[in-house]
């Protein structure tokens, strides 16, 4: 993406409008302080309508979906973000872990911890697989938007109805005891839940960590700003968009199986969260792992109190106009700078 | 939903002729395969001006269609219209449903509108599939609750008989029952492309393309770049009504299941089948992409029906990957006028 087409499109019409009130002045320039201001608000505005319990419990279960939402929007936003790529197959990623994790647990009877791993491993090497015979040659010919997005979508297909040709339509159970609760101050959460929240915290904080502290991290970032540049200061790129690969997959598999024990294993469980994912990518800002994380946590939990007061049928629709407003006032995301958009 | 789900819809009222030979029957060319390609083709028309001519990229084409389809059957159902003047004002709610997504979302990058209209199609199809008492939720809309009898699609079912007893009276002694669906569709398809063929020629359509190539320069010849991009999101919202119309009449029920974002994308394969920037390619395109789709069905490779089923949806998505690597302006499409994204 050119940077003049990108200055152009941020929506400056708008902004402008918003720029004459001024609360949106602060808006504006803090946007952090304001977002979590108006998170505290509606947390104390819900906390007085509907009792401090319910709000507890809605937000954790927020906090274990948003988790989820996390570990898939962190290989996304990286992709996104480094290689410039608006990956439609991502969800697939997950749907394919979870399958993987399924046939190791299950149909093998190996223990869920093994299922994890061989997910991980084998969702990274599918990452590497199309990278070397799709991405990499695209990359190397410049091609455009278009054609890289429904090349995704194409590999959306390929992904999803091979996993269903082999597997079936069959819904699917992980080896998990889904009726395991851990119950505190008078909250429930399934344990399921409960691991989840807490694999998703680790693996997403030790991600942010890596990539703002170590060499390879640095190396992600610069590619990120500009991969021609990092060419020319001596970065071997291809080397850093391959860890980047298995990150995204390693990633992505993980929190396929964790989604498919939150829930079950389905040939749409990827691509029914998807949308979800792409929200909480652009919530936290392209190619920011740590946006990632907070991005779909706030998802989760938005969505989840949502249904205090609207159907929960209608929670996935919450989420999506989160996304269109967010695309709408910040397109940047919470965290990011303009500069990045 | 499953795939075996969605394959049956198309199907109803039809015998499910299997196997090889009958790819020449009556029925499956203009039944199955000759009404989709024909509902298809007015909904890629759409995707045509917008990707092909304009340059922005819309996902949303199949919730487009829903706003379209639902609107025309509510408000004959609900409202107690008359199934013409539902038509046109479905239209003008479609339209502006896309002047309501583009508004905002056309300002933003080409990839942000691309995942904000597929978000915006996404908000329809859930809000359909739950509004139970609206829309019928998953079970569908076809008729009023109160009254059996009001269907969405009685008029249309009285111009169908008389249509097959015009072909029985012209010596067809079994005419195909989706016939006078199948001379509809294609004629509104020809009609349409042929206008759209001639307004792209006009000083509109060259400012359309001005947009596409070069949006800075069209704005310094004093063009609003908006302004024309937003006409053109809500003119295929239009067309994605029509296209919802004949797919409703197909099938005799609205389901949300016929608006899943795999519908768009299936315009997508229309597309870039028939070629991108090239209106008349768009119902080749879509020929070709539904005798694909419906003929390998009849093609015995010794799969379950379920296994068969995901295949095809496999090569349709290699088929994708294939054309974008290799030919990205499609079969009969233009490469200099694939300026998208580069």
């Amino acid at each position: 993406m050119e940077a003049r087409t990108l200055q152009e499109t941020q929506g400056l019409p708008i902004r402008e409008r918003l720029r004459e009130t001024a609360p949106a002045r602060l808006a504006a320039n803090h946007p952090q302080r304001t977002a979590f201001a108006v998170i505290g608000l509606v947390l104390v505005v819900l906390i007085v309508v509907y009792g401090l319990h319910d709000v507890a419990q809605t937000g954790l279960n927020g906090l274990s979906l948003g988790s989820v939402y996390a570990l898939g929007a962190v290989g996304l936003t990286l992709v996104y973000g480094i290689l410039k790529l608006v990956n439609f197959a991502h969800g697939e990623f997950l749907t394919f872990g979870a399958y993987t994790a399924f046939v190791v647990n299950v149909s093998l009877g190996l223990p869920l911890l093994l299922g994890v791993l061989a997910a991980m491993v084998t969702t990274a090497l599918l990452g590497l697989a199309f990278e070397r015979l799709m991405w990499g040659p695209m990359r190397a010919r410049r091609a455009g938007l278009l054609q890289l997005l429904l090349m995704s979508i194409g590999l959306a297909f390929l992904v999803r109805y091979g996993i269903q040709f082999f597997a079936g339509t069959e819904i699917r159970q992980l080896g998990v005891d889904r009726t395991a609760t851990a119950s505190f101050l008078g909250l429930r959460l399934g344990q399921a839940e409960l691991i989840t929240i807490i694999v998703g915290f680790v693996v997403l904080s030790a991600i942010g960590l890596m990539l703002k502290f170590t060499l390879l991290g640095k190396r992600m970032r610069a590619l990120a700003d500009d991969i021609d540049l990092a060419e020319t200061a001596g970065i071997d790129t291809s080397r850093v968009v391959l860890y980047t690969w298995i990150l995204a997959g390693a990633s992505a598999g993980l929190a396929g199986v964790l989604l498919g024990s939150v829930t079950d294993v389905r040939p749409e469980l990827g691509f029914g969260i998807l949308l979800a994912i792409f929200a909480a990518v652009i919530l936290g800002g392209i190619g920011d792992a740590f946006g990632a994380l907070i991005g779909g946590l706030v998802l989760g939990v938005v969505i989840e109190w949502s249904t205090l007061f609207i159907d929960f049928r209608y929670k996935l629709a919450v989420g999506f106009i989160v996304l269109i407003v967010v695309l709408i006032v910040r397109p940047q995301g919470i965290l990011g700078k303009a500069r990045t958009v | 939903m499953s795939v075996a789900e969605l394959l049956a819809l198309d199907l109803d009222g039809l015998p499910l002729a299997v196997d090889l030979g009958n790819l020449t029957d009556l029925n499956f060319l203009i039944g199955i395969a000759g009404v989709l390609a024909g509902v298809y083709a007015i909904f890629a028309l759409g995707l045509q001006l917008n990707v092909g001519f304009t340059g922005i990229v819309n996902f949303g084409q199949a919730g487009f269609m829903a706003v379209g389809a639902y609107s025309m059957g509510l408000l004959v159902v609900k409202a107690g219209f008359s199934f013409w003047l539902a038509m046109p004002v479905a239209i003008l709610i479609a339209i502006a449903f896309g002047l309501l997504v583009g508004l905002p979302s056309l300002r933003l990058r080409a990839d942000y509108f691309a995942i904000a209209t597929i978000a915006a199609a996404e908000i329809v199809r859930l809000f359909a599939n739950n509004a139970r008492e609206l829309t019928g939720g998953n079970q569908g809309l076809s008729c009023a609750e109160d009254d059996p009898t009001l269907c969405y699609d009685n008029t249309w079912l009285d111009i169908e008989d008389a249509g097959l007893d015009f072909a029985e009276g012209l010596g067809w002694s079994d005419p195909v029952s989706l016939f006078p669906l199948f001379v509809a569709v294609w004629v509104t398809v020809i009609v349409l492309t042929a206008i759209l063929y001639y307004v792209q020629r006009s000083p509109w359509g060259r400012v359309l393309r001005a947009v596409r190539e070069d949006e800075d320069a069209a704005r310094a010849l004093g063009k609003n770049a908006f302004a024309y991009k937003l006409q053109s999101l809500a003119i295929s919202a239009a067309l994605a009504a029509i296209a919802g119309f004949f797919l409703a009449l197909n099938v005799n029920n609205i389901s949300p299941r016929e608006f899943e974002p795999l519908f768009t994308f299936f315009g997508y394969g229309v597309l870039v089948l028939g070629g991108l920037a090239n209106y008349w390619g768009v119902a080749l395109g879509s020929i070709i992409f539904f005798f694909l789709i419906e003929g390998t069905r009849n093609i015995d490779l010794g799969f379950t029906d379920e296994q068969q089923a995901a295949l095809r949806f496999m090569v349709v998505g290699l088929v994708l990957i294939l054309l974008m690597a290799f030919r990205p302006q499609g079969i009969f499409g233009k490469r200099e006028e694939m300026v998208l994204g580069e």
